[in-house]
């Protein structure tokens, strides 16, 4: 199965990933109209200590513990990629306590979040790759 | 072809059927389960009173689960023997069901001290299933004032998920803090300042001594009146089907890392075990659902002959009451045990990391819980600090002050 991958050395630390990930999930096409002045919930995150820098997203783990975790069952793993059902998430967050990665987060509306490989939403393909300036993030079998 | 028997069907149930499909597609799996539900994430009935889900969300699997699975669910029957002789368990309805391997996912029940009058009081609850919230909320009303006994994790989520619904809430626990199994006094004081600004009453260092039908009497001297009583003190887990055998039996049924109980094809999971909690290596019954479903799908995995080891089971919650949500994970020890604790606190947020011996053993994170699963990890993974940059990571969760190496594998590899 292909997954996203990151390459620190080439990570920029510009944060687009972050960006292109939101308006993906938005439901919106443009980007102004979509991210401007908003707090934005993107669901891959850059790390940047000034020195190190890359961003991470859900791993997609081949045995997660996030799914064994959840309590309401809103956590699973369907062709291989870990996928959430947003009408069965209480915003519980236990996935959050047990993910190794810090991959998952809260959105907007206080329930879990987390990279599905933009499977769920309208791009065809991950936008955090399509949108990464330096090929630092990139969506292949490995 | 094998057949496989599990008593019970909760997360555990659940986790050891998709155990079993991990290795065996084949062989016929019976589900006993003396609820008349399809399986429901438990810990959701507080979600299902605050409207937050419903009965058809709040099912743990889809509805054709079992069909998939190859399983034949017994909805509304019991079993009240297992015949380690004869390789069988009896049901209360006379029927005998024969396995080959046999799991045993009994959970709970909860724990009821012999008050004084109980039996005058006309409505009263406990909070365990999902018949008993229904049952809770058809008997409230807005006008109903609400007496909760025990402000642990059970009493609490049932005060959140009655807010709003009924006129007043009042909880009361002998311990002197809320959440006294998971918090200690300052967090739990956070946690019960958040409670109260939602209009829930606290009666902490006092319990009900006796009931005279609406009428509790404290033991500190005080009667309170309620129309609606919620019975939270604890639970107890059902071990009897194992120890009645001969099965070796603690405060839970005794399993070991592959959820083997002592007698032959017998295996035990979930909140009726007791197993070895890994931050602190105390024997301890880990009633948790994440820790039922991992106990589950091991015992599936070997009774379907695999070889699956549970060894790093955790104390572990994450617990939110209106929006504030708390994260605990592990051992607490304070300095006369040898711990140490960092600490960092803002108005309404706190977070305290423990460490013994070189090594993360628990923390307690309240507010701003983001990428708290790092912490867990540490303390699950038991990752030495020594080999991490921890005087970053104690400030905030990330994945830099960890090796690059590891970085590389876990952002670059398949795991």
């Amino acid at each position: 199965m292909k997954r996203v991958f990151v390459n620190e050395k080439w990570c920029l630390g510009c944060h687009l990933c972050e960006y292109n990930c939101a308006l993906a999930n938005s439901g919106i096409n443009d980007m102004v109209k979509a991210l401007k002045d908003q707090k934005i919930f993107p669901r891959i995150r850059v790390e940047d200590n000034g020195k190190i820098m890359y961003a991470v997203s859900c791993r997609h783990c081949t045995d997660p513990i996030c799914t064994k975790s959840c309590i309401s069952g809103a956590l699973s793993v369907k062709d291989g990629a870990i996928c959430i059902d947003r009408d069965k998430c209480v915003g519980c967050l236990t996935c959050i306590l047990v993910c190794p990665y810090g991959a998952v987060s809260t959105s907007k509306t206080g329930l879990a979040q987390k990279c599905e490989l933009c499977l769920e939403n309208a791009c065809a393909s991950p936008a955090c790759v399509k949108g990464c300036p330096n090929k630092a993030i990139v969506f292949e079998e490995r | 072809m094998r057949e496989y028997v599990i008593i019970g069907n909760g997360s555990a149930a659940v986790g050891c059927i998709e155990g079993i499909r991990s290795r065996d597609t084949e062989s016929h799996i019976t589900v006993i389960s003396e609820e008349k539900h399809h399986v429901y994430g438990r810990p959701l009935i507080s979600y299902y009173l605050e409207g937050k889900t419903d009965l058809q969300r709040m099912k743990y699997r889809s509805d054709d689960f079992y069909e998939k699975n190859g399983c034949t669910v017994l909805y509304g029957k019991k079993a009240v023997r297992i015949n380690n002789d004869s390789n069988t368990v009896s049901l209360d309805d006379g029927t005998e069901i024969k396995y080959d391997a046999l799991c045993a996912a009994t959970g709970s029940r909860p724990f009821v001290p012999p008050f004084k009058g109980l039996d005058t009081v006309e409505k009263k609850f406990s909070f365990m299933t999902l018949d008993d919230t229904l049952a809770l909320e058809r008997a409230v009303t807005p006008e109903s004032d609400v007496l909760i006994v025990g402000a642990g994790l059970i009493g609490l989520k049932c005060a959140e998920g009655l807010s709003g619904r009924v006129c007043s809430i009042t909880v009361c626990d002998l311990a002197e803090r809320v959440l006294s199994s998971i918090l200690d006094d300052p967090c739990a004081a956070l946690m019960q300042k958040k409670l109260e600004e939602n209009g829930i009453k606290f009666m902490l260092g006092d319990s009900a001594d006796g009931f005279d039908r609406n009428i509790a009497h404290m033991k500190s001297g005080l009667d309170v009146k309620f129309d609606v009583l919620v019975l939270a003190v604890g639970v107890r887990p059902n071990t009897a089907l194992i120890s009645d055998i001969g099965g070796m039996v603690g405060r839970g049924i005794t399993v070991d890392e592959s959820m083997k109980t002592s007698l032959e094809n017998i295996y035990a999971a979930g909140d009726c075990t007791e197993c070895t909690d890994f931050s602190s290596m105390e024997t301890k019954i880990l009633a948790i659902l994440p820790n039922a479903y991992m106990q589950g799908h091991g015992a599936g995995v070997n009774m379907a002959g695999g070889d699956e080891r549970f060894t790093n089971a955790i104390p572990m919650n994450s617990i939110g009451f209106f929006g504030l949500h708390a994260m605990t994970a592990g051992a607490y020890y304070g300095e006369a045990d040898g711990g140490e604790m960092y600490e960092e606190k803002t108005d309404g947020k706190i977070k305290r990391l423990f460490t013994k011996d070189g090594y993360l053993t628990g923390c307690i994170i309240i507010g701003d819980v983001e990428r708290a699963g790092i912490y867990t990890s540490l303390i699950r993974e038991r990752i030495p600090l020594d080999s991490i940059d921890f005087d970053a990571l104690k400030k905030s969760p990330a994945l830099i002050p960890f090796s690059e190496e590891y970085r590389g594998k876990k952002l670059g590899g398949v795991i």
